[in-house]
């Protein structure tokens, strides 16, 4: 039988970090040249080649392996490096401490479990000591282990070492954050790295070697609520297949085979039928840390995005206003009103800044101040709104399905932790659908059969738009059209229901309940397509919000927005725009495109 | 989950987002061993699929081993087998075996450049017919946004400091010095027209976790790595002319895991038996700068 003793060993993820020069590259290519981690002759040939170049030798030239990075002796970018002790697998990530690169240090950083921290005991405490101290927190790295560099050039002074200690510590304090402890080293001269320093017998606590083993794997979130984000619903059909498999990475907690889950967002829940893979063993269980599939005993549409959860756990946050802590990592700095978008789990949502509450400055994590932009390198604390509600957790409670990126053009351009989850426009409809969906009468025949049987998938199409632009005109012969090509389709306007469901808010004139009427189509026009028609329904400019609140009651995947007219007089986001005057027969023509391009109808 | 667990979830979860987010996606398939672990980790990720084209880029100097094995396991599997190359410069004879260029010129022509246009549709693919048995010209070919490959960081310098999802501009050169971040999950899934991205699901393992994984979920590879009597076996694959066997009597999957542990080879890189390496300064950054895998 094989044996695996190298892959039973523990791996884990270290990042050095510090400001630029302080000696992180030359710490670790130190550690891997004491612990005969190199392949055979990598240590020469850089000493032939430092001395072609009539450089001399560093041990940093071991890990910056690029051209520009020997050249002007900086770290660029993020390195992985692997080493082992006898106690566990490292990988170790060298992050450049520049400022210029410091998203590469977040880069390199993000992927670690602990940290080193490298101070140059001749230097100090520099700027970016601090914030690399501060943005390590951020990213939720709790272990740290802080080492004093550079000894020899201070000739092993204890009181050297002492108050760069003192000085480093009351910053770390300040963002409650406590280091497993410091250790006074010198990378160029290989003191206290794999072995006890003879030039300072003043200090008899852990080597770099030593410390690295003490650091602790992060607990495992087996037990915490089960989370996986959908990363994707497969529905392949070569060599016959008929599984329709909800993948996704488990975040935290189990599950197993009958588990009744609930998907947010969206609410919808099912229970699982059986747990997929592919040349494993069968199981009837799966957890945190596994790249996971699972089929369902009812074949509801999910998206990714969706966050799936246990019917008898705590659930997730939902909401579309976060109160967040951010980090900015673009050139142009993030404005206010400006749409940039979030990606937090599988989520992609648009966003924007609706108030910043506070600037820091990372390296000075006392000061903070006004402004109304975030800049490059600044942390922000702010609340963020979103275009619609998402799932996701405190960080506090879930790390990570608790933090999320910025992509502003193409880029991702910031990161942040979610601290906060704020009251939004739809929270009494979420909870008001949560109470519905839980009350509804099952029927024994599936939207799912009734689709099958009318051949057609059920949906919403709203067609929206400013007064007199034939909205009802097109409404009427979309409709017709259908139901002439056999389709099973249902049309009502405003008109027919306010003056019979809605009678009792009967319009005033001004508008004021306008939510409320909004509110009763969308449950008219949910019951219409549980029954498995294709609802068209007209509204006069509809908002953003507005579609919110329906996107609250209804499956959103079952809605098509439709807006006529040359101009947008609203913010709602629409899936196809006629222009105005648009001849009757050539508007049909275009929403049924939409419908077939949608699997709403098949071409015939 | 022990090690080997977290690299493979790992590299599923890359898979899968890159399956989410690029439209028009393939994966390197060089019939070595670590493209051929990434075949095995789609299979895994997709249940059984393997919902991209499989591109080789076949320089017609790959041992001829090779060759029988990737198109075994393509009828074997019904894989998506697509394959292109730089027939100009093999019929022009610029090529190292021909005399007329140096080594790394000859990878920038054979490799480099088919792949560049292999990947933006301005070279021929040739697309395995399993109803044929054939290789035939794909018609209306669209360019690949992401390229999924399975580059290590520790195979040398430049990959140590790769992204999991790494731009690639409209020339298909990579600009190291400015990298976009990627933190958490979360990677570069958004590109600009006409650019592409490089994904690397395999980034964190080390040439032993390939061999202990292929050992782990018995994975077919082809038999030029293991000695058959002779005392040699090749540790890398790649064209003839340019690959060394190295002298080892490691017959299978288990006497090469020893051998990596413990053994000759515990201490010297694998790449040492490629000589284009060597001629570009002891790395491959100037050819993977322009585009090499």
């Amino acid at each position: 039988m094989a044996d695996f003793t190298t892959t039973s060993l523990e791996k884990m993820s270290v990042v050095f970090v510090g400001h630029v020069d302080h000696g992180k590259s030359t710490v670790i290519g130190r550690l891997l040249a004491d612990t005969d981690s190199l392949p055979h002759g990598k240590l020469e040939q850089v000493r032939l080649e430092c001395k072609r170049n009539a450089s001399p030798f560093e041990y940093a030239y071991l890990i910056d392996a690029l051209k520009d990075e020997r050249a002007q002796s900086i770290t660029i970018d993020a390195a992985r490096v692997f080493f082992k002790s006898e106690k566990r697998n490292y990988i170790i990530i060298d992050a450049p401490g520049h400022i210029e690169f410091i998203r590469n240090m977040v880069t390199g950083a993000s992927r670690a479990e602990a940290a080193i921290l490298v101070i140059d005991a001749h230097e100090g405490v520099m700027e970016n000591s601090r914030r690399h101290g501060y943005l390590l927190w951020m990213l939720g790295i709790k272990q740290i282990v802080v080492l004093v560099n550079k000894m020899d050039l201070v000739d092993y002074r204890q009181d050297v070492f002492e108050s760069v200690t003192k000085e480093y510590s009351a910053f770390l304090s300040e963002i409650g954050m406590q280091p497993l402890g410091y250790i006074p080293v010198s990378g160029k001269e290989g003191d206290n790295i794999s072995s006890p320093s003879k030039n300072m017998a003043w200090y008899q606590g852990d080597t770099v070697l030593t410390a690295l083993d003490r650091f602790q794997k992060a607990p495992s979130l087996e037990d915490k609520p089960f989370r996986m984000p959908v990363q994707d619903v497969y529905k392949f059909t070569s060599f016959d297949d008929d599984r329709r498999i909800v993948a996704g990475t488990i975040i935290s907690g189990r599950m197993k085979i009958g588990d009744e889950v609930i998907f947010y967002p969206s609410t919808k829940r099912s229970q699982v039928k059986t747990i997929e893979s592919f040349a494993a063993p069968q199981t009837d269980s799966a957890i945190s840390g596994q790249a996971a599939g699972f089929i369902l005993n009812e074949q509801i549409y999910i998206q990714r995005g969706e966050v799936a959860a246990l019917a008898h756990e705590p659930p997730p946050q939902v909401s579309s206003r976060l109160r967040v802590s951010l980090f900015w990592l673009g050139k142009k700095p993030m404005l206010p009103k400006k749409q940039y978008v979030l990606k937090l789990g599988m989520a992609r949502v648009k966003v924007q800044i609706e108030q910043i509450l506070r600037v820091i400055d990372a390296s000075d994590v006392a000061v903070s101040v006004q402004k109304n932009k975030i800049e490059l390198h600044d942390v922000a604390e702010c609340i963020l709104s979103l275009h619609w509600a998402i799932a996701f957790d405190l960080s506090e409670s879930l790390t990570d399905t608790g933090r999320f990126v910025i992509v502003d053009d193409y880029e991702i351009c910031g990161g942040g932790i979610v601290l906060e989850a704020l009251t939004d426009e739809q929270e009494w409809a979420r909870q008001e659908k949560m109470l519905r969906d839980s009350k509804w009468i099952k029927s024994d025949v599936s939207i799912q059969q009734r689709a099958e049987r009318y051949n057609q998938r059920p949906t919403l199409v709203i067609i929206t738009g400013c007064q007199g632009v034939g909205r009802k005109r097109i409404a009427r012969a979309f409709e017709k059209r259908l139901f002439a090509e056999g389709k099973f389709v249902y049309y009502f306007g405003m008109g027919s229901v306010v003056y019979g469901v809605n009678l009792d808010i009967k319009q005033k004139g001004n508008g004021e309940y306008r939510q409320e009427h909004i509110r009763r189509l969308a449950e008219l026009a949910n019951i219409m397509l549980d029954a498995g028609l294709i609802t068209i329904v007209t509204a006069v400019k509809l908002t953003r919000l507005e579609l919110n609140l329906i996107k609250t009651i209804i499956d959103p995947s079952r809605i098509e927005t439709v807006w006529v007219g040359d101009q947008y007089s609203t913010d709602v986001p629409v899936d196809l725009q006629l222009p105005e005057n648009e001849q009757t027969e050539s508007a049909v023509v275009l929403l049924k495109q939409l419908l077939q391009e949608h699997s709403v109808i098949f071409r015939p | 989950m022990n090690h080997l667990d977290e690299l493979e979830s790992t590299g599923i979860h890359i898979l899968r987002e890159a399956y989410a987010n690029f439209k028009n996606l393939c994966m390197l398939w060089s019939m070595g061993k670590d493209s051929t672990v990434l075949l095995w980790l789609t299979k895994k990720a997709f249940f059984g699929h393997v919902p991209f084209p499989l591109v080789h880029i076949d320089t017609h100097y790959k041992i001829p081993e090779m060759i029988e094995y990737r198109d075994q396991l393509t009828r074997d599997w019904h894989l998506p087998m697509v394959v292109g190359s730089n027939i100009e410069a093999l019929e022009a004879k610029q090529t190292f075996p021909d005399g007329n260029v140096d080594r790394i010129n000859c990878c920038r022509l054979l490799k480099t450049e088919a792949l560049k246009n292999t990947i933006n549709a301005t070279g021929v693919r040739m697309r395995f017919n399993h109803a044929t048995g054939r290789y035939e010209r794909e018609e209306n070919s669209q360019p690949y946004e992401g390229v999924i490959v399975g580059a290590r960081a520790d195979e040398e310098g430049s990959r140590s400091k790769e992204r999991y999802f790494s731009p690639r501009d409209k020339q298909n050169e990579w600009n190291i010095g400015g990298q976009p971040p990627e933190f958490w999950n979360q990677f570069k899934t958004d590109f600009a027209p006409g650019t592409n991205v490089r994904i690397h699901p395999l980034l964190d393992w080390t040439e032993l976790n390939i061999w202990e994984y292929i050992a782990r979920e018995n994975i077919p590879t082809v038999s030029l790595y293991y000695n058959h009597g002779d005392n040699k076996r090749y540790r890398s694959l790649g064209c003839y002319p340019c690959t060394l066997s190295v002298e080892s009597e490691a017959r299978n999957v288990q006497e090469i895991i020893e051998e990596l542990k413990t053994g000759k080879f515990s201490h010297i890189a694998e790449r040492d038996g490629r000589a284009q390496d060597k001629d570009d300064g002891g790395g491959l950054e100037t050819l993977r700068r322009e585009g090499y895998m």
